[in-house]
Order: C-alpha cells, then sequence, then structure tokens
C-alpha cells in the first residue's frame, strides 16, 4: 500500500496547477469560485485555453487530440480542475459526443467534428430525455422517418441543458417502431438551427434558465449525419451514459465547497463566538469532512484498479454518494448563510448570479439557489435510484 | 499510489480464512462460545503454528516481523468469521506495549511465549468512570507492588500475564508485568454481549515489574491507535459478512411467492449499505497504509473509527431488519455480527467521541487529502 503519489505523479499534479493558475484568466476562476459564471464566454475561453495545452479532451483517442495519460493522471487532471476553480468543460462536447464520434462515426464526421467540438468551435446540446422518456430512455417517442437521402424528424426533448447556446444538437430517435424499445432507435446529428428546431425554456426553481424544451416539427437531417448505423442508437446511447458516470464524484469540487464553508463560518460571528465554535456546526463540518475522505479514497481505489481501462461497477458508488455529499456541502453552505441567505435579485432574474444591493454578503445570497439547483444533481446521469439499480444489478447479484 | 494488498499478503489473509471460516460455522460458534473460555485452543494452536500470533513483533524480539498492513487483513478476517480468539488483546495489545517499553530479556521472554501460543497477557488499563480519550489511571506502583482495581480488562480471565498502568511517586504513568497468579491478584470474570471475555481486576499490593522507565503515555497512545486502526480493519471484515449474508438472503427468501430481491424497496437499501461497506473499507485502508508509513496519527485513527462505526451501525441495523424474525434469532448469526460491531463501537471511542476529537481540530486545516 502507499498512500503518496510518485514524484512523477506529483511533478504532473503540479504542471497542471501551474498551468491552469497563469492560462485561465483569474477572474474567469473567481466567478467560478463564486458560482457566477458568464455563460457562455467564460466556458468557451476556458476551454480554449485548456485546448490549446492539450488539457481539453485527455480522455479522448490520441489522435484527436486525447492524451496518453494513466487513470491516475486523469484523476489528477480532474481534481486539479476543481480544486483550482476552473469551470467544468461542457460535458456534452468533451464528455459525451466528442468520444461517440470517435468511437462509431464515419471518418469524415471525425474530421469534420472532432476538433471544432474539442475547441468548442460548435457548442453541443443533448437530445435524449423526453416528457414520457426520463431514466426510462427507452421509452423515447420522437420518430425520425427515412425520406429519400434525409431523415425526418419528428418530437419533443426536454431536459436539454443548456441548449439556449448550442449549435448543433445529438439526438435519439427512433427508427424502428415496430422493433423492441432499445432496438430502433438511432443517433443523429443536426444544427439547432435546422428549419423545424423549436426551444423553449424551461425556469428552474433557483431562477435559474439552464434547460429547456425543443421540439422537432418535420426536421430533415441529412442521411450523413447518422452516426453508426442506422437501429445502432442504443448501443450508442449506453457507451455514452458509461462516460458520462466517470468523474461525477466531483470530489474536488466537494471539498473546496467545505473548505469554504469553514471559512465562512469562522468569519460568522455569534452571541458565542464563530459560527465554527458551534460544536454542532463544527460537528457537522467534520463528519461531511470524513465522508468525503472516505469517498476519495474510494474513488482512488476505483482509479488505481482500472488500469486495464474496464469501467468498474463501483463507479455507480461514486455516482450515488458523491452527489450525495456535493448536496450536503450546498447545504451546508445555505445554513452557514442563514438568514442573510433570503434575499436574492428579483426572482424572476434570467441573470444567474445576481443579487440583492444590501447588506447581506453576496456569497451568502447565492447559496440556497445553489443548493436548490443541486438537488438536480440526484436525477440527472442517472438518478440515485437507477445507481442503486445498478449496484443491486452489477455488484450484489440482486 | 496503491490500495491494493501484495501476493503475499493475499495468501497470508486467505491462510487465516481458511483456519477460521472452517472452523466457524454458527453452530461452532455458539459452542465454543458457550464454554468457560468462550474461545477454541485448538484454533489458537493452529493460528500459532502458521506464525499468526507472532505476526506484529519483531523477529529479534521471537515474532515474524509483519507489520500494519498485515495486522489488517488478518484481523478482517477475524471480523468475517466473528472468531472469539482473543488475538487482539491477549496478544497485540499487551505485546506491542512490551516492545515499546520493556529490554530486551523481557521482550524475548513475553513475546516468544506470546508468539509461541504458550502464554496469553492482557493490558489492564481500564478503571471504574474512565471514559475514552480519558484514563485517570488512579492505580499506584510503590516499593514492587501495585494496588488497585482494574475493571475492564479485556481477555484478562485467560491471561497468564497482566501489563498494568499505574502512577508511581512522582505521578507518572508506567507500565508494570504482574503475573496473573500472584498473591494480591483478584480476577472476577465476565462474559460480553458479544460473547467475549474479560474479568475485572483487583491488585492488593501485588509484585510488579517495571516495564522500560520513564513515562509509558506515549507508547500506550501508540498502541491505542495500532489498536484502533486494527478493531477498524475488524469491523470492515465483519460488515462484509453482514452484507454477504443479507444479500444471499434477500436472494433465496421468499415471501407473496417472489424472492425479496424483486421488492425495489429492499433491494436499494442493500445498495446504501453497499456503500456503507466500501466507504469503511477505503478509510480502513488508508489508515492501514498511513500506520504503515509510520504515521501514527490519533486523527487518523479517529478518522478511521468514525466513518467505520457509522457503517458499522447503518450495516448492522439493516442485516438484521432485512432478515426480518429470524434476524433477532441466536440460531441465525446475523445478529451476532450486529452485536460484535457493537462492542467494537464501544471499544476505545465511539462514533459521538470521535466526531468530538475531529471538531475540535476543525479549524486546523483547510481541506483533509490523502497522501
Amino acid at each position: 500500500m502507499q498512500l503518496q503519489f510518485t514524484p512523477e505523479e506529483e511533478a504532473f499534479r503540479q504542471e497542471l496547477r501551474t498551468y491552469f493558475t497563469t492560462e485561465i484568466p483569474q477572474e474567469i476562476r473567481e466567478r467560478c469560485e463564486a458560482g457566477a459564471l458568464n455563460y457562455p464566454d467564460d466556458i468557451v475561453t476556458t476551454t480554449r485555453a485548456l485546448n490549446k495545452g492539450g488539457y481539453a479532451v485527455p480522455h479522448w483517442p490520441v489522435e484527436w487530440g486525447g492524451q496518453d495519460w494513466t487513470p491516475i493522471q486523469h484523476h489528477i487532471w480532474r481534481e486539479e480542475m476543481s480544486l483550482n476553480f476552473v469551470p467544468d468543460l461542457l460535458p456534452f462536447n468533451a464528455g459525451m459526443v466528442g468520444p461517440v464520434i470517435a468511437q462509431f462515426a464515419s471518418q469524415e464526421l471525425k474530421e469534420k467534428f472532432l476538433p471544432a467540438t474539442a475547441n468548442l468551435d460548435i457548442w453541443w446540446c443533448q437530445g435524449f430525455s423526453e416528457p414520457e422518456a426520463g431514466s426510462d430512455l427507452a421509452s423515447l417517442k420522437t420518430r425520425a422517418v427515412r425520406d429519400g437521402d434525409h431523415y425526418v424528424i419528428n418530437g419533443q426533448k426536454t431536459w436539454t441543458t443548456l441548449g439556449q447556446y448550442a449549435d448543433w444538437i445529438f439526438c435519439l430517435a427512433r427508427t424502428d417502431p415496430d422493433a423492441k424499445k432499445q432496438a430502433g432507435i438511432s443517433f443523429f446529428l443536426f444544427p439547432m438551427d435546422t428549419p423545424g428546431v423549436e426551444l423553449r425554456p424551461i425556469q428552474l426553481i433557483d431562477g435559474s434558465y439552464e434547460v429547456n424544451e425543443v421540439f422537432f416539427q418535420d426536421v430533415r437531417v441529412p442521411a450523413e449525419n447518422l452516426v453508426g448505423e442506422e437501429n445502432l442508437g442504443w448501443t450508442i446511447a449506453k457507451f455514452l451514459l458509461g462516460n458520462e458516470r466517470s468523474g461525477i464524484a466531483r470530489v474536488g469540487w466537494t471539498k473546496t465547497k467545505v473548505a469554504k464553508a469553514k471559512r465562512l463560518a469562522a468569519a460568522t460571528k455569534t452571541p458565542n463566538g464563530t459560527l465554527l465554535d458551534d460544536p454542532a456546526v463544527a460537528g457537522r463540518i467534520a463528519a461531511l469532512e470524513n465522508e468525503l475522505l472516505a469517498l476519495e479514497v474510494t474513488q482512488l481505489r476505483v482509479v488505481a484498479g482500472s488500469a486495464d481501462g474496464k469501467p468498474n461497477p463501483a463507479s455507480s458508488l461514486l455516482k450515488l454518494h458523491g452527489t450525495q455529499l456535493q448536496q450536503a456541502a450546498t447545504e451546508l453552505l445555505a445554513d452557514i448563510a442563514g438568514p442573510d441567505s433570503l434575499p436574492v435579485s428579483a426572482v424572476d432574474s434570467a441573470e444567474e448570479g445576481d443579487v440583492a444591493d444590501i447588506l447581506s454578503p453576496e456569497w451568502a445570497q447565492l447559496t440556497v439557489p445553489a443548493y436548490l439547483n443541486y438537488r438536480k444533481v440526484t436525477i440527472y446521469g442517472g438518478s440515485s435510484e437507477v445507481q442503486r439499480q445498478i449496484i443491486d444489478k452489477a455488484v450484489l447479484g440482486l | 499510489m496503491e490500495f491494493e494488498l501484495s501476493e503475499e499478503q493475499v495468501m497470508l489473509r486467505d491462510t487465516v480464512r481458511e483456519v477460521l471460516t472452517k472452523k466457524y460455522d454458527i453452530e461452532t460458534l455458539r459452542k465454543v462460545t458457550d464454554t468457560e473460555l468462550g474461545w477454541s485452543r485448538d484454533v489458537w494452536k493452529s493460528l500459532a503454528e502458521i506464525g499468526i500470533l507472532g505476526l506484529v513483533f519483531d523477529e529479534a524480539d521471537g515474532g515474524t516481523g509483519a507489520g500494519p498492513e498485515e495486522l489488517a487483513p488478518v484481523m478482517g478476517e477475524f471480523g468475517a468469521a466473528i472468531a472469539p480468539e482473543p488475538f487482539l488483546d491477549a496478544v497485540v495489545v499487551p505485546g506491542l506495549l512490551v516492545t515499546k517499553t520493556a529490554d530486551a530479556d523481557v521482550r524475548a521472554d513475553v513475546i516468544g511465549g506470546l508468539s509461541s501460543g504458550e502464554r496469553l497477557a492482557a493490558f489492564a488499563h481500564h478503571e471504574n468512570g474512565d471514559r475514552w480519550p480519558h484514563y485517570a489511571v488512579a492505580t499506584q506502583f510503590a516499593d514492587g507492588k501495585v494496588s488497585g482495581t482494574k475493571s475492564l480488562v479485556p481477555a484478562g480471565d485467560a491471561a497468564d500475564i497482566l501489563v498494568v498502568s499505574a502512577r508511581d511517586a512522582s505521578g507518572a504513568v508506567g507500565l508494570y508485568l504482574v503475573d496473573a497468579a500472584a498473591a494480591g491478584v483478584d480476577r472476577t470474570g465476565y462474559r460480553t454481549h458479544d460473547r467475549r471475555r474479560g474479568a475485572q481486576i483487583v491488585f492488593t499490593d501485588a509484585a510488579a515489574t517495571r516495564l522500560g522507565s520513564g513515562d509509558a503515555s506515549s507508547a500506550i497512545a501508540e498502541v491505542e491507535v495500532v489498536t484502533q486502526t486494527a478493531l477498524v480493519a475488524e469491523a470492515v471484515g465483519a460488515m462484509r459478512s453482514s452484507l454477504e449474508m443479507t444479500t444471499e438472503y434477500l436472494k433465496t427468501r421468499k415471501q407473496f411467492g417472489v424472492t425479496l430481491s424483486t421488492f425495489q424497496a429492499l433491494t436499494h437499501r442493500a445498495a446504501d449499505m453497499y456503500v456503507s461497506l466500501e466507504l469503511a473499507s477505503s478509510i480502513s485502508v488508508y489508515a492501514t497504509a498511513a500506520l504503515a508509513e509510520g504515521r501514527v496519527d490519533p486523527i487518523i485513527a479517529s478518522r478511521a473509527k468514525l466513518q467505520a462505526l457509522k457503517s458499522a451501525r447503518h450495516i448492522g441495523q439493516e442485516s438484521i431488519q432485512m432478515h426480518g424474525g429470524i434476524g433477532m434469532t441466536a440460531e441465525y448469526p446475523i445478529a451476532h455480527y450486529a452485536s460484535r460491531l457493537t462492542a467494537i463501537g464501544h471499544t476505545l471511542g465511539d462514533a459521538d467521541s470521535h466526531l468530538q476529537r475531529l471538531s475540535a481540530s476543525v479549524g486546523d486545516w483547510d481541506m483533509v487529502t490523502v497522501g
């Protein structure tokens, strides 16, 4: 057993830290730390700066800009991004459609899309979920019918995250209505400005606007924009969702939140000292911190044990518990803010990160919107219930 | 970073598993724990023969020269089988105290006897009203004799020699070797809810030999960290068995014409037990590796115990609940595991007291990081 990183890994970590803190603009990292990023500009700027150094898509195949890193290096990369407040890469590009195109698409599509996707010259969104098909993705109803050298798509998608900035969508549609659920689905790519595509925003409980409904009415998509073969969509979707789960524990992110909670608690005066002197508060922080350490070691065990590249069913554990701890951290921050968390900007403001101009500190005003927003993490990417189901089947054999 | 056991460590673990699981089905376990001694001399002999008893002691002292990374998998097997043999209490704890304080002759004598299985020792430390992490140590040493009452001495009933903590005239806490059969040693044995044994021991001017010189508090504190880490490894083994038995039960037991595993209300709770087990397992690996790197850190031990005990409560309680009525019976092993896990929870600090220790220093660091 050995707890330390090797000197090479330590040097690698240092190299990343230096790059992240010198190449990513300071003000973007500050906005990231405060939870007040400017979309889409901050994400685009960050992605391009990372891509320049070869740090935007390290898990892609090497010929398309990936890095031949060890699992531990990938882990260090992810953690250092969080610890240095580098905004998350757009998951639809880096984590989802990129690897899918590299794995399943024609050489022509690869050349057309991969460099642009890595550099965020194209902003992708995901057209998977439907009103009647969330976690039960296979029951989706959107139809694609072949018409000469086109497919004609009709239907509706929902929960399309950051779709308002998207240039293109990757989308699942049913191409064979007679096949059984999973068998008749295909995977399409098309621009969001194709005639017949209509986007409608959904405002969330925190006032934010990050998800959308997308409607398709007789949308004509060239047949060459089908990825893989017709009716191969389910296989592709499973590949994509498998990638989505990796790195979703976000231990580094939660660590930064708990560290922030400590600093803020220590700076919050009470009649008996500070909030951090309150045994109940200190105990809650210590307990959360301890679970985070146990999860970090668990993640490292999974990472260090996955050298053969096979997905480890324990990654469901990381998603399940990692998201619980993310939620616990946002909850903690909201509770430390206490009454100062009550004021926010106009409730219907579409501007994320808006605050009321009063004495309550900005950080405090942002805590409850963040807390409410983070209820999503146990729902998306396969809900906690879906993760438990995977553990039951794949690990416990139930 | 490396968290897996080496090939040798896996072999060691499998050997111990063979000895203990071959022996301890539930009927044998109950039969053995119902005897006066409460454990099996045969198993003890087997453990001595394969070199387990001397595992953590230096070869120069008559041991096998292994360390925390060997102790942990062995303790895991004791936990998995809920084997009652007092390996930790009668060998590891008193033996390590002797190796840390005594001169070479005494070390060779005591450790040799412990490693071969011929002698048993016990650490007489806890006094009535003590509560971890505070030890009053009112027992006195003067003129070559100790006097006082040690209320909870694990394995104290069967021990041949006792390592006793006592204060000398200067007020310093020292460790003293006392022959359990000596005049002035009065033992009252007891049973524990997890079917182990211990004794309350009254010393009345009992002849005692001082181990080393100077204050022994730091040696005691060091061995406490080793013991806590070992108990965590044992708890993980017991949790692993509990979860295995529970999933097996869910797969086989039928209700309303179908197996319990068809009820999501149950299987999702089993998944949460798995999460608890893995978190405990990780923290055990972490504490063990830290110890093997020479970091004898009470904070790390508290981290390990806090997580392991939280997981242990969760898994112990859920195991019984998911078994239904059968989980309540003495004929079925599951509740015995819960009992053992509870006992571990009350030994050397419970979850609340470890949380208290961590809370007190939570402002001292920015982030907790592995390594």
